[in-house]
Order: C-alpha cells, then sequence, then structure tokens
C-alpha cells in the first residue's frame, strides 16, 4: 500500500486528530478498536500486549512442569487452575491485541519463531516445588503491580482485559503465599528450599519491571498516551514496598546487602541488578529461553493436524457438529 | 481386602490417574481453547477422586493424601487404560470419550447402589460427566470427520485402546458379593451397556469390531499393571519419599 494514512505525521490531518486523541486521554476517555489514533500508538500498543500475552503463554510452561510432581491432592488441583488460569489469560490477551488488526495465528508464529519478546522471569528453570510458590507468590505479585497500572491505561480492551486478570491473579498470589508460609512452618530442609528459591528469584524479580526510567528511551510518549500509565521505577518501588516488609515478616532474607528502607526519601533502596544478564535475557539468551521456545514449538508443531482438522470443518459447514 | 473397599478404590484410582495424565496437556494443548477445556477436566477429576478416597476414609482407611500418594503400584486397583502415557491429542480424547462413557454407565448403575454413601457421590458426579461426554462426543466428531490425517490418527487410537478400555469392566474382586447385597450391578452387564452406546455413538464415524472379538487388557484390579504405572507414580509420590514428614 503506497498511500498515505492519516495516522502518521506526514499526513496534513495528523496534527489535528492528535490534539483531538491526546485530549480523549487527558478526560480519562478509553480508545476503542475503531477510534483514530496514531500508527505509533496502535504499534506500540500491539508490542505490549502481544508481549504481555507471549508471557501468559510462556509463563505456563515453568509451573506447568511442576503439575505431576504436585505434593498433595488440593496443591495438584490449584496448580492446574493457576496454569490453566495463565493459558486463559493467554487467549484474553491474544484476543486484545487481535482487535488492533494482528490475527493470533501470527502472534503465536512470532512468538515460537524467537521474533517476538517475552518476560525475563519466565527464562529461569524452576529448580524445586519451593519456585512453584514463589512465583506463584511474588512473580504473580510483581504482575498485580503491573498490571493494575496497566489496567488504568488507555486503550480500552487491554485495560478490560486486565481488570479481569489481576482479579484472578490475586487469587494466585494469595494461593503463594499460603504454600511459603506452609512450607515456612515445615521442615527445616523445606526452610532452606525456599531461602534457596528466594535466593534465586530476587534480581529476576527486581529486574521484571525492566530498566531504570533513565535507561528507557519511550518512556515520556508512553506515559503522556496512557500506554503505561507509571514508569519501571514507579512500578518497581511499588512493588518492594509491599512486598519486603512481608518477605521479612516470613523469615526469609534477600541476596542484596544494599537492601535497605531509607527514612528520608520514605522508599526502599536496593542494589545494582545485574542488567547485563537482563539484556541477554529478554534478547533470547537466558538459561532457559531456548528450552521453552522449543517446547511451545513442539506444542505447537504436534497441535498441527488438530488445526487442520478444525480449519477444514469451518471450511465444509454442513457437517459441522451440532 | 473387603470387596467393597476394592470397588471404591478401583473408582478413586481410575479418577485419580485419569486426572493426572489431562493435566499433563496444560499448557501445552493444540489450541487454547482445547488446552483450557482439558484443564478442567483434569481438575472435575482428580476432585472426583477426592470423593472416593473420602468414602474410603469414611470406611477406616487413612486420608486422601496418603492414600494418592502413599501407595506402591501393586497398591493401585486402576485400570491399565488409565496409567497409559497421553499419547497425542487424539490418543488423550479417545481415551476420555471411552472412559468418560465408561463412567457414566457406571455412575447411573452406581446412582442407585444400595450402599447409600456411595448411591449419593454417583448421583451427584453424573451431571459433571455429561459435560465431559459432550466435549469428547464435539471433539470426536470433529476430528473424526477433518482430514484423512485426524480420521486414520483417531480411528487408530481408538484399535488401540479398545482392548484397555474393554479392561475397565474387569471384575472387582469380590464383586459377586457386592452384586448380591445391591451395592453394584455385575460388570458384564455395565460392559455390554457401555459397548452398545459406544457403538451407536461412534459407528458412523469409526469403524469398531464385535465386543467378543475384543481380548480385554486386564489386571488393574488386582494390582497388576503396565511399567507406565510406575513411572507415572515415580513422578506423583516424589516429593512425598524426598520430604518424610513435611507439610505442603
Amino acid at each position: 500500500m503506497t498511500q498515505m494514512m492519516n495516522d502518521v505525521p506526514e499526513h496534513p490531518e495528523y496534527a489535528a486528530r492528535l490534539i483531538e486523541f491526546e485530549a480523549r486521554i487527558d478526560r480519562g476517555e478509553k480508545i476503542e478498536p475503531d477510534d483514530w489514533m496514531p500508527a505509533k500508538f496502535r504499534l506500540q500498543m500491539i508490542r505490549l500486549i502481544q508481549q504481555h500475552a507471549n508471557s501468559e503463554l510462556i509463563g505456563a510452561l515453568p509451573e506447568g512442569t511442576w503439575i505431576p510432581y504436585a505434593p498433595n491432592l488440593r496443591r495438584k488441583m490449584a496448580l492446574t487452575a493457576k496454569v490453566q488460569d495463565e493459558v486463559g489469560h493467554a487467549q484474553l490477551l491474544y484476543r486484545a491485541a487481535e482487535t488492533l488488526g494482528k490475527p493470533r495465528e501470527e502472534m503465536i508464529e512470532e512468538l515460537i519463531n524467537g521474533k517476538s519478546k517475552w518476560s525475563n522471569v519466565f527464562a529461569y528453570p524452576a529448580e524445586t516445588w519451593s519456585d512453584i510458590a514463589i512465583i506463584a507468590w511474588l512473580i504473580d505479585a510483581a504482575a498485580i503491580v503491573n498490571q493494575t497500572i496497566m489496567a488504568n491505561g488507555s486503550y480500552g480492551p487491554y485495560s478490560r482485559a486486565l481488570k479481569r486478570i489481576c482479579y484472578e491473579e490475586s487469587f494466585h498470589m494469595k494461593h503463594g503465599e499460603d504454600m511459603i508460609i506452609t512450607l515456612m512452618e515445615g521442615t527445616e530442609a523445606q526452610r532452606a528450599q525456599v531461602q534457596d528459591a528466594l535466593n534465586r528469584w530476587y534480581w529476576p524479580i527486581i529486574m521484571f519491571f525492566g530498566p531504570h526510567d533513565k535507561e528507557s528511551v519511550h518512556t515520556e510518549q508512553l506515559k503522556r498516551w496512557g500506554v503505561k500509565p507509571k514508569t519501571n521505577d514507579e512500578q518497581r518501588q511499588e512493588f518492594l514496598g509491599k512486598y519486603m516488609p512481608r518477605i521479612y515478616e516470613l523469615g526469609l532474607t534477600v541476596p542484596d546487602p544494599d537492601m535497605h528502607y531509607d527514612l528520608e526519601k520514605d522508599e526502599w533502596v536496593h542494589g545494582e541488578a545485574p542488567w547485563q544478564e537482563f539484556y541477554d535475557v529478554i534478547n533470547g539468551k537466558g538459561p532457559m529461553s531456548e528450552e521453552r521456545l522449543a517446547t511451545r514449538r513442539m506444542a505447537y508443531d504436534e497441535g498441527k493436524w488438530v488445526r487442520e482438522a478444525l480449519a477444514m470443518m469451518e471450511r465444509l459447514p454442513h457437517v459441522v457438529a451440532s | 481386602m473387603e470387596p467393597l473397599k476394592m470397588l471404591l478404590f478401583a473408582l478413586a484410582d481410575d479418577e485419580l490417574l485419569m486426572g493426572h495424565r489431562a493435566s499433563e496437556w496444560t499448557g501445552l494443548g493444540p489450541i487454547l481453547e482445547a488446552d483450557l477445556a482439558l484443564s478442567s477436566i483434569a481438575q472435575d477429576e482428580m476432585g472426583h477422586a477426592l470423593l472416593f478416597y473420602d468414602l474410603l476414609g469414611a470406611l477406616g482407611e487413612t486420608e486422601p493424601d496418603s492414600l494418592a500418594f502413599g501407595r506402591s503400584p501393586a497398591e493401585f486397583y486402576n485400570a491399565i487404560l488409565c496409567e497409559l502415557p497421553r499419547g497425542d491429542w487424539g490418543e488423550t480424547l479417545m481415551r476420555h470419550f471411552l472412559y468418560d462413557l465408561a463412567e457414566q454407565v457406571r455412575l447411573e448403575a452406581l446412582a442407585a447402589s444400595s450402599y447409600a454413601p456411595l448411591a449419593a457421590v454417583a448421583t451427584k458426579l453424573r451431571s459433571e460427566e455429561k459435560y465431559h461426554m459432550l466435549h469428547g462426543s464435539t471433539w470426536l466428531k470433529r476430528l473424526g470427520q477433518g482430514t484423512e490425517e485426524s480420521h486414520r490418527r483417531l480411528q487408530s487410537s481408538l484399535d488401540q485402546l479398545l482392548p484397555y478400555a474393554v479392561g475397565l469392566w474387569e471384575t472387582i474382586p469380590g464383586e459377586a458379593a457386592l452384586v448380591a447385597q445391591g451395592i453394584m450391578p455385575p460388570s458384564n452387564t455395565l460392559r455390554d451397556q457401555w459397548y452398545a452406546t459406544l457403538t451407536s455413538v461412534l459407528t458412523s464415524t469409526f469403524a469398531l469390531p464385535a465386543l467378543s472379538d475384543i481380548a480385554p487388557v486386564e489386571g488393574g484390579r488386582r494390582g497388576e499393571h503396565s511399567e507406565h504405572l510406575v513411572s507415572l507414580l515415580d513422578a506423583m509420590q516424589l516429593l512425598h519419599r524426598e520430604f518424610p514428614g513435611a507439610k505442603w
């Protein structure tokens, strides 16, 4: 297509449209799929929702691996339900991204071909049952902080999907906290395993919120357009404020000698995270990046004959099962 | 062991292992919607197992988690069908359909059991199994009529699984006494009823042999299993063995 659309700055109508668009956002209105939006907003939004959907789908893997090993019937059912919720979130989010014009099949293919990103935390191994408890508690807690903020964003379908997701995540988080409390009341070996898991997950969780604001190029415009209502550092601070006290209360520590509460600044101060590792991980070089994608690819390839059969049924409506 | 307990173990262990195998698909289904539906079924089956283990508890057995996580393979009384590896999506669907239909026939019969606690549980579970049946038959129709490949895969799963599925109806040790007390109808009667329904549902899409031509794979109801149960329980009971006395 060579014809210029009015959603790019080069088009004569763009400036006036943009003023109207930004005024709507300032009034707190949601942008809906058929509304005018800058091409750049559309692209940023697709990228954001797609990465979030990817993260839910990949995030099902480390926990799903542990379903067969869950130690009692209640935990086994709860973990199955939780992983099922994550898959459900992926479904909701891909649908929200589809409203911006990108088909789900294309997004899933980009995911398994390594062309689209997903959250750093799922590129690490879940080595023990305690890892499952830490993931359900702290990673879901971090996700709630992030998603509650993003739910106030300007794109209607994403915002509504996030409201529902946050509601479910808060069950997961409570379930995770309950697991941690039970394990901490267990044997010495169990307590040691929880601390070991937290030691390994601490830095990935700190980095989950993304690089410091000063390193992040798009922050101002994303905030202006309500794509990302609060910055990475603001989100990280909110998480630490809520969960550091709880971590200490439960008798756990973090592997960060600089971690302290600064009374004057009224905030938690953490040490410098291994940011090079973060960039490596989000660029597909995490300890489990390859393996996660390989699993997804395998599931996708093994399901190909099923999708083909379903597609065939759609082409032959007269034999569709009632 | 008394026959009533053997029956309840058979019911509970079948459900637990079907649930366990179904949950192996969670996160890995061929489409997201399929993944979600099978995960729900997995949770239902595990929940049903829990109800049957509770009935055993009322008869003096230990609590459900110790029953599920503390027994050796020879102390499991599930049919071998339920311990087989999940296979491809077609095999999983076919196995669930064969099982769910048997489950429906069994629960209908047990709802009239003279043992009131069992009759109550069977009555409660009947409605959920109806949804499982609907899920299964819809999928089998779609894949059975989809492509040549999908039909071939499902037909081959059916051929392979039928001898194991007939094994679901292996006589419970001491069954004659249970039948005499009105606790259950004879397994053979239920089997014939199951196969008649199965044939009527599948025959337009798949080829089925006569019941008398199928050599059932049995042993499960006596605690004799395939190696698949050993590896399944190795995984399921791992943490129990690794952390004796732990809380979860």
